[in-house]
C-alpha cells in the first residue's frame, strides 16, 4: 500500500517537474504542443475563440457530428460527443456560446486514434454548443443548440 | 492530492476503448461561496493519456468541463492486459497520474 502510494507521488512530481520546464521552453516534445491555449480558454465571444484556436472562419461540416442532449435538466452534467468523419481529424474543439469562457475542452487526436470523443461540461443557460474540427490543416464547425432548464453555475 | 482516477479500457473490434472518470472539484472561478467572495478558480487544464508509451490523446480543458470529468475516447490497437496511463494538471500545479490494464 505504501510503496504504491510512494511511487504515485514521484510520478506526480516527475510530471511537475516536466511541467515546468516545458514552462520554460526547455523542452519541445509533442506534450509542449499541449501547453494550455490562455488565449483561447479565456476568450469571451466567438469569434475570438476561433482566432485563438487559429481557427479563423470554418467551414460548415456534415460530417462533424455533435451529440447533445436537445434539452439538459441539469446545466452541471451536460454530456457532449464529437464525431468527425473527416479524414486525418487533428483536433476537436467544444465550445459553448453563452458560457462566460466559451472554450470548454480541446482534444489532439494523434494518427490511431479515433477522432470521437466524449465528456462532460457545465452550460450557465440555454445555448448553441459548436464542435470545431481541424482536419488536414482545415477547420470545420457544426453546431446544436442545448435548452438547459437549471442552470450549471447557481452553485 | 486529488482522489485517483477510475480508467476503464477495454478491446473491441479493433479499438480500444477508454473511459476516464476524475476526481476533481472543477471550480469556474464565477461562483459566490455563502459568504459572497468568489470561490477561486480550480480546474483541470492538461491532460495526456498514454498507451504503453505512446500518446493516444491530448487534451486542455476550461473551467467549463463538469465537476468530476468524465472522458472517452478511443484508439486503434491496443491488446488485453496493456498499460493506459491517463495524467492531468490543474492550474494550481496539482496534478495526478494513474495506470490501468486494458481489460
Amino acid at each position: 500500500m505504501d510503496h504504491k502510494r510512494r511511487d504515485t507521488l514521484k510520478a506526480g512530481g516527475g510530471l511537475g517537474i516536466f511541467g515546468l520546464l516545458v514552462a520554460a521552453g526547455l523542452i519541445k516534445p509533442e506534450l509542449a504542443e499541449a501547453a494550455w491555449n490562455k488565449s483561447a480558454f479565456e476568450a469571451k465571444n466567438l469569434e475570438s475563440a476561433l482566432a485563438a484556436l487559429g481557427a479563423g472562419k470554418p467551414g460548415d461540416s456534415a460530417e462533424v457530428q455533435l451529440n447533445t442532449p436537445d434539452i439538459a435538466e441539469n446545466g452541471a452534467v451536460v454530456p457532449v460527443g464529437v464525431v468527425s468523419k473527416l479524414p486525418n481529424t487533428e483536433q476537436i474543439a467544444i465550445l459553448i456560446e453563452k458560457n462566460p469562457n466559451l472554450l470548454a475542452a480541446k482534444f489532439e487526436i494523434p494518427a490511431g486514434t479515433a477522432a470521437e470523443v466524449q465528456t462532460r461540461v457545465k452550460m450557465g443557460q440555454t445555448s448553441d454548443i459548436y464542435a470545431v474540427v481541424k482536419a488536414d490543416g482545415k477547420f470545420y464547425v457544426t453546431k446544436k443548440e442545448v435548452k438547459v432548464t437549471l442552470g450549471g453555475c447557481g452553485g | 492530492m486529488a482522489n485517483p482516477m477510475r480508467i476503464r479500457a477495454a478491446v473491441k473490434d479493433g479499438f480500444t476503448e477508454v473511459r476516464v472518470l476524475m476526481s476533481h472539484v472543477m471550480e469556474t472561478g464565477q461562483r459566490k461561496d455563502s459568504s459572497g467572495a468568489l470561490v477561486p478558480a480550480h480546474f483541470i487544464t492538461e491532460l495526456t493519456a498514454k498507451h504503453n508509451d505512446k500518446v493516444v490523446l491530448l487534451a486542455q480543458f476550461g473551467p467549463s468541463v463538469s465537476t468530476n470529468p468524465y472522458l472517452s475516447f478511443k484508439f486503434q490497437g491496443g491488446a488485453k492486459g496493456d498499460k493506459i496511463v491517463v495524467s492531468w494538471v490543474d492550474n494550481k500545479g496539482d496534478s495526478r497520474s494513474d495506470e490501468a490494464l486494458i481489460a
